[in-house]
C-alpha cells in the first residue's frame, strides 16, 4: 500500500488576533476560535491531490494534541483523508519529541511519503519536518511549492531566499509545504457525514514509547514592543525634504 | 566558557551578509569563543572573509565537491561532527539556517531555540512567537548542547577585524547520495539583496498590475534599493514569491523602508518592524500602515511616485 502521512497541528486560528494574557503565562485561549494549521492544511491537499493522480492509495492524517483535537481530524476526514490518528498530549508537545512519535507511527504504517506544514502558526518553530527526516535518515525537501512524484523519486520546487530551487530526492522522504503549493479545498455538508464512518484512532504517547517532557523551558511571553506613529506629510515634496535632512535619500 | 560555532551560509564562492550578523549575536554570548563552519567545495574566499569578522576565533574549513550547491541532508552529518566540543550551535534564520539546522539538531540530540532575537544568558534567550504578537522567553537546559538560529533582522552585522586562523580538520562522515540538486531560478539582476539591504521599496496590491509593479522597480533602482511586495501582490501576481516581505516572506530591517500601496496586514508589520525608517504612501487615510509609520503619505500612487521622483 503507497501510504501519505500528513500532519495537523490544531492551533488558534490565524484570523484571530493573538494576545498575551496579562500575567504572561500564556496567550489568551478562552473562547478562541482553534483550526488545523494552515501549513498543514496544504500538506493535507496535497496529498489527496496525490491519490487522486494514482499515485497514492491512502492518506493518514496524524495529530498530536489534546482530545479536542478530534474535531479537527474529523475535518481532516471530511477533506478526503481515509483514516486518522490522534496521539493524546494534554501539554504542548516540543519538535523533537512530536519527530520521535512520527517515527514510531512510521516504523507501523510504513509511508512512501510524509508531509508536514513548514512550521506551525502558534509557536512559529520550523523544525519538526527536518528533525524528523534527520531521525529517519532520510531526505528533506522543505518549503515546497510544487511536488511530483516518479519512479520512485520525488521532484521538488523549493521557495528559497535566492528564489525557486528544484531538487530531486528518493523515496521514501520528508516534505514540508510552503504557502503557494496549492489552494486546500472547501469540506462540502454530505462529506462531513461520510466522516463520521471513518476510522478515527486515539491512542497516546506514552503508548507510544516517546517521552515528550519538555526541554526547553518558557519562562514568560510578553506583547511586543510598539513602534510610535510618526508625522503625516502633505505632498511628495516634504516627504523628500525629511528623508533629506535624515540622509535617508 | 561557551564555545560557539556558526554555520557560515554562502553561495559563489561569497559569504552571505547574515554570518556577521550571526557573529554579533554569538558574541553577547557571555564567555564566548567564536568558531565558523565553512562547508564548500573550495571555499577559500569564504573562509578567508569569515576570518576577517572581528570577534572570530578561527574557521573551520571542509573541503567537499558534495557540499555545493548546499543540501542540508549533506552539510548537517559534517556541521554534526564539528560541532564536537561546541556549547552552541548558530545558523541564519534564513532559508538556508531554517532547513539545515533542525537536522543538525536532530542528529545532535539537542533542542533547537529558533529565531533567537536576544541573548539574555548562554541559556536563556528571547524569540517571537504568534507571528510576532508575543516574544517568548526560553530558557534552555544548562549543560546541554544546543542548536539555535539567529533572527538576522535583529542584529547589525559585526565590524571586520583582525583576520583569524583557517584550520581545515579532517572529518570522516559518510553522505547520502539521495538528495540531489538540479537547479535555482535566476537571482536578481544586479539589484541589492531584498534580505541586507539599506533600502527597500515595496509594493502592494494597489499596483493592480503585473506592469504597473514596474513603478516600485523604477523608484527602487533610483534610490539603489532593493525590491519587495506584500504577500497580497505576490499572490496576485504582480512580484515573484522571493520578494515577498513578512512573517511567511522575509523579515527585513533595513535603513529606509517605503511601502506603497500596502495597506498593513499584520503578517506584513511582523516583518518590516525593525526597519530604521517607514513611510507609507496610500491612497487609504486609515490604513494600518500609517500607524507604524514614521512618514505617512495619503494620496493616489499613481501620481505620487512620479512626483517623488521629480524631487529627487
Amino acid at each position: 500500500m503507497r501510504r501519505i502521512l500528513v500532519g495537523i497541528k490544531r492551533v488558534i486560528d490565524y484570523n484571530v488576533r493573538v494576545r498575551v494574557r496579562p500575567d504572561g503565562a500564556g496567550v489568551v485561549t478562552d473562547g478562541v476560535k482553534m483550526s488545523i494549521n494552515p501549513f498543514d492544511e496544504i500538506a493535507l491537499e496535497e496529498a489527496l491531490r496525490i491519490r487522486e493522480r494514482g499515485e497514492a492509495d491512502e492518506v493518514v492524517a496524524i495529530c498530536i494534541g489534546p482530545d479536542d483535537a478530534q474535531q479537527q481530524l474529523r475535518n481532516t476526514l471530511a477533506m478526503g483523508a481515509d483514516r486518522a490518528i490522534l496521539v493524546k498530549s494534554g501539554e504542548p508537545v516540543e519538535p523533537p519529541a512530536v519527530a520521535r512519535a512520527f517515527l514510531k507511527l512510521i516504523e507501523r504504517e510504513n509511508p512512501l511519503l510524509v508531509i508536514l506544514g513548514k512550521q506551525a502558526i502558534d509557536d512559529d518553530s520550523n523544525q519538526t519536518g527536518q528533525m524528523l527526516a534527520a531521525l529517519w535518515d532520510r531526505p528533506q525537501a522543505t518549503f515546497a511549492s510544487k511536488l511530483d512524484l516518479k519512479d520512485g523519486i520525488a521532484r521538488v520546487t523549493r521557495e528559497v531566499d535566492a528564489g525557486l530551487e528544484t531538487i530531486e530526492v528518493e523515496l521514501p522522504a520528508v516534505c514540508t509545504t510552503d504557502l503557494r503549493l496549492n489552494e486546500p479545498r472547501y469540506i462540502k455538508l454530505p462529506d462531513i457525514m461520510k466522516a463520521k464512518k471513518k476510522p478515527l484512532d486515539v491512542t497516546d504517547l506514552a503508548s507510544l514509547g516517546v517521552d515528550a517532557a519538555p526541554v526547553l523551558q518558557v519562562v514568560k511571553f510578553e506583547p511586543p514592543p510598539q513602534r510610535q506613529k510618526g508625522v503625516m506629510v502633505k505632498d511628495a515634496a516634504e516627504l523628500v525634504a525629511a528623508l533629506r535632512q535624515k540622509g535617508l535619500v | 566558557m561557551n564555545r560557539i560555532l556558526i554555520v557560515a551560509e554562502h553561495v559563489d564562492g561569497k559569504l552571505n551578509a547574515s554570518v556577521a550578523k550571526c557573529v554579533s549575536c554569538a558574541a553577547t554570548i557571555p564567555d564566548a569563543e567564536i568558531s565558523i563552519a565553512v562547508l564548500a567545495a573550495d571555499g577559500a574566499a569564504v573562509a578567508a572573509a569569515a576570518a576577517a569578522i572581528q570577534g572570530v576565533a578561527r574557521v573551520l574549513l571542509v573541503r567537499n565537491p558534495a557540499n555545493e550547491p548546499a543540501l542540508a541532508a549533506v552539510l548537517a552529518p559534517q556541521v554534526a561532527a564539528l560541532a564536537a566540543g561546541h556549547s552552541h550551535v548558530l545558523g541564519p534564520s534564513t532559508t538556508f539556517g531554517k532547513d539545515l539546522m533542525p537536522r543538525v539538531a536532530a542528529l545532535l540530540d539537542a533542542p533547537q531555540v529558533s529565531d533567537v532575537m536576544a541573548v539574555e544568558s548562554a541559556t536563556r534567550f528571547r524569540r517571537p512567537v504568534y507571528a510576532g504578537n508575543a516574544i517568548a522567553t526560553v530558557e534552555a537546559p544548562p549543560g546541554r548542547q544546543l542548536v539555535a538560529t539567529v533572527r538576522v533582522a535583529s542584529y547589525q552585522a559585526a565590524p571586520a577585524g583582525k583576520p583569524a586562523p583557517v584550520e581545515m580538520p579532517a572529518l570522516d562522515v559518510v553522505l547520502p547520495a539521495h538528495t540531489r540538486f538540479l537547479s535555482v531560478s535566476a537571482a536578481q539582476n544586479g539589484r541589492p539583496d531584498l534580505q541586507t539591504a539599506a533600502r527597500v521599496v515595496s509594493g502592494g496590491r494597489a499596483l493592480a498590475s503585473k506592469e504597473n509593479f514596474a513603478l516600485i522597480q523604477r523608484l527602487a533602482d533610483r534610490l539603489g534599493a532593493a525590491i519587495g511586495a506584500s504577500r497580497a501582490a505576490v499572490d496576485a501576481g504582480y512580484a515573484s514569491n522571493e520578494l515577498q516581505v513578512g512573517q511567511t516572506g522575509k523579515i527585513i530591517a533595513p535603513e529606509l523602508y517605503i511601502a506603497i500601496g500596502i495597506s498593513g496586514a499584520i503578517q506584513h508589520l511582523t516583518g518590516i518592524k525593525d526597519a530604521r525608517t517607514i513611510v507609507a504612501i496610500n491612497k487609504d487615510a486609515e490604513a494600518p500602515i500609517f500607524e507604524v509609520a514614521d512618514y505617512g503619505l495619503v494620496g493616489d500612487l499613481f501620481s505620487l511616485i512620479p512626483e517623488i521622483e521629480k524631487n529627487l
